[in-house]
């Protein structure tokens, strides 16, 4: 609690015991008026200020206002507990208010605490910390164990492993070494680092997710705004139904009925009205919602570039995906070694030893699935026979790897795979020995990706790729993608979704997937851009809606699972504070509700709204 | 342009007061304020100095919830 807070909480206290001690005692007429007064103006005193302020400003209905009016009014019956019973209670509602706002504000920025304080630089042998903001690009910094990687960079000393779980949600500890490109707000665990920045830190990675997250609720809702404009029309047009209560029904028992006009009554009547009409619950709980979405998603890797694409993503429908680099890694490796004569190693070490003074991407592949150190000098003539393989001498056996017209080449007989990729053939001493299929893998979990969006309620699956036909029914059949169009160019995939956009219905919306780098006009036309794998990569935050930080795509269903409880608890909150609400006026109106009811619906309701709005934080059993 | 200024404000419908406010402003295009986040980021009719701007921005804040601060 701040200052503020506790201030207010004696307040609440002291007023509390006199209010309850003064009504134990039997006073009457002046002196329980006088007595009363007391802890009303010590509850109460600043909301008197501020509602003849708000006259003054012309700001005339305001809760300050209303609270003022019907507590005077109270007290003017004579029913002084009430008056400051009211009082009372909607500062322990605004204290309550505060207080979880607070509370999930600090919550939700904790999750975001990548804001490394300061960078570390070497100078005559010893560390000087310096403002991150200070450091020029190009300068190289020190990173020691247990810190966090203050700016974007390359590592020019040490290696260690890193841990990313507060920019991906993703536990699982990464290896860095020298040479490689690190971000900012990763955490240092093992090895000290020297990096030599290659950006400034207002473009690093960790300020462009800050400002992205800082931003986010900025950009509103529908139903954001649904509620502020209802704010604007409910609180003037309950203050004039109060007014009208207060004076018609009694002008008209007084005149037509000939009935005695009951005034204190109806004033009563109206005054409970004015209690029930703070908007409270209904303006603070709502963006709340949204604000504890944004904040768990973040959590989760999921970053929501505002509340409006939280509610969008909410009713997706349709998602579209891009193939390489989204589905699959976008890396060749090797998948498989079929036909083989002699044990698998032993094929891929004759493959990686003949193909060890390539360079080609398929050659690495297969180096690197071998995995060990290639010791050169057991090879000796090699022959690249261009666009067909290779044939060489390793450890004085004649090898031959490369494609079916190497093969026919040399007169050997082959077996065709039956798998889709690029297939090394293998031949030892002249004769075949099987083949190594090389291809780009799916990602670990994109399988799951797609039976848990269908589980989510996603209707349509499509997948898009600029890829051959082949490969791309292939890796759909595998998935259980529903739709597939492959060997399209960029262009082609911006006409391809407007096709779609253009085929659903208006309620339904489509998201596209794609891994953001070319696929920035893509992302900007679908209802939903999302980008994955985006760490790193500038172009995706800018492009994309919704960012995936990392490369998993199971995280697609879970942000919209996030987006549908956030939803969900938005409007439950709406249905119940209105509902509630229009209750108490209708039995206020009739005279049933009194002002202990009233209360209830203004505070009660918005405690409760408030507790339900923090859900949205809990994702992570989603 | 834009700019993004913190603020200090204690309920969400007077922040929404706020952001009203704010937008009436001469000189201001659009105005959010963000109650979660406490900021009210601002954008500048075009040859509008900010400064002076802002005197105004808090001074109509002001008006409509005595209780706010924007640090300017």
């Amino acid at each position: 609690m701040n200052k503020k807070q506790k201030k207010m909480l004696i307040r609440i206290i002291a007023a509390a015991v006199l209010m309850i001690l003064f009504s134990l005692l039997p006073l009457g007429g002046y002196v329980k008026f006088g007595l009363f007064m007391i802890p009303y103006l010590v509850i109460g005193y600043d909301i008197l200020k501020k509602a003849v302020k708000g006259i003054l400003n012309k700001q005339v209905f305001d809760e300050n206002f209303l609270m003022a009016v019907a507590t005077i009014g109270a007290i003017i019956f004579g029913d002084y507990k009430e008056g400051v019973a009211v009082m009372l209670f909607y500062q322990i509602g605004e204290l309550f208010q505060s207080y979880a706002v607070g509370k999930s504000r600090r919550n939700i920025s904790d999750l975001m605490d990548i804001r490394p304080d300061y960078a570390n630089i070497e100078k005559d042998g010893k560390l000087e910390k310096v403002d991150p903001d200070e450091v020029e690009v190009g300068s190289i910094i020190v990173v020691q164990p247990g810190e966090k990687i203050p700016i974007d960079g390359r590592i020019t000393e040490g290696n260690t492993t890193l841990n990313t779980s507060a920019l991906t949600g993703e536990s699982l500890p990464r290896e860095a070494k020298e040479g490689d490109e690190v971000i900012s707000g990763c955490i240092n665990m093992t090895g000290v680092l020297k990096i030599q920045t290659s950006r400034e830190f207002g473009e690093s990675t960790v300020s462009k997710i800050l400002e992205l997250v800082e931003n986010s609720s900025s950009r509103k809702s529908r139903s954001e705004n649904f509620i502020s404009r209802f704010a604007r029309i409910y609180t003037p047009a309950v203050c004039y139904g109060a007014v009208a209560l207060a004076v018609l029904p009694p002008l008209f028992r007084m005149l037509f009925m000939g009935l005695s006009p009951e005034w204190g009554d109806w004033i009563y009547r109206a005054l409970t009205f004015l209690v029930i009409s703070c908007p409270c619950a209904l303006v603070i709980s709502i963006p709340l919602s949204f604000f504890a979405g944004i904040g768990g998603a973040s959590k989760e890797g999921v970053l929501v570039k505002g509340s409006n694409y939280l509610e969008t993503l909410s009713q997706t429908k349709y998602v579209v995906f891009d193939k390489t680099g989204t589905m699959t890694r976008g890396v060749f490796e090797v998948n498989g070694v079929h036909h083989n004569v002699m044990p698998e190693e032993k094929l891929l070490e004759y493959a990686a030893y003949a193909e060890s003074f390539s360079s080609h991407p398929i050659s690495r592949s297969i180096q690197k699935a071998y995995g060990k150190e290639i010791d050169k000098s057991r090879v000796t003539d090699v022959q690249e026979i261009s666009g067909n393989g290779v044939t060489a001498l390793v450890d004085g056996t004649q090898v031959a790897a490369g494609n079916g017209k190497l093969m026919k080449h040399l007169g050997i007989e082959y077996q065709e795979c039956h798998q889709v990729g690029t297939v090394v053939h293998l031949a030892v001493d002249g004769a075949y020995a099987g083949h190594i299929l090389i291809s780009d893998l799916l990602k670990p979990g994109a399988k799951d990706a797609i039976h848990e969006l269908k589980k989510a309620g996603v209707t349509r699956t499509v997948m898009l790729t600029g890829d051959v036909k082949a490969v791309a029914e292939q890796v759909a059949e595998e998935l259980g993608i529903n739709e597939v169009y492959s060997e399209l160019l960029p262009a082609d995939k911006v006409s391809k979704v407007e096709e779609l956009l253009q085929k659903k219905g208006d309620k339904d919306k489509l998201a596209f997937v794609g891994d953001g780098i070319n696929d920035a006009p893509v992302l900007s036309r679908a209802d939903i851009g999302i980008a994955m794998g985006a760490l790193g990569s500038d172009a995706a935050i800018e492009a994309a809606d919704i960012v995936l930080m990392d490369d998993d795509p199971r995280k697609i269903a879970k942000a919209i699972k996030i987006s549908r409880k956030c939803i969900r608890i938005v409007y439950e909150n709406i249905y119940f504070a209105i509902g509630v609400k229009i209750l108490c006026l209708i039995l206020g109106a009739l005279g049933i509700a009194n002002m202990w009811l009233a209360i209830f619906a203004d505070v009660g309701v918005m405690v409760i709204a408030v507790l339900n709005a923090i859900r949205a934080l809990f994702v992570k059993k989603l | 342009m834009k700019k993004t200024y913190k603020i200090d404000v204690d309920c969400a419908n007077c922040a929404n007061k706020m952001e009203e406010a704010a937008k009436k402003t001469p000189g201001v295009k659009d105005a959010t304020v963000n109650f979660m986040a406490l900021k009210m980021i601002v954008e500048f009719e075009d040859g509008r100095e900010p400064g002076a701007v802002m005197q105004e921005v808090l001074k109509n804040c002001k008006k409509v919830e005595d209780d706010c601060e924007i640090f300017l």
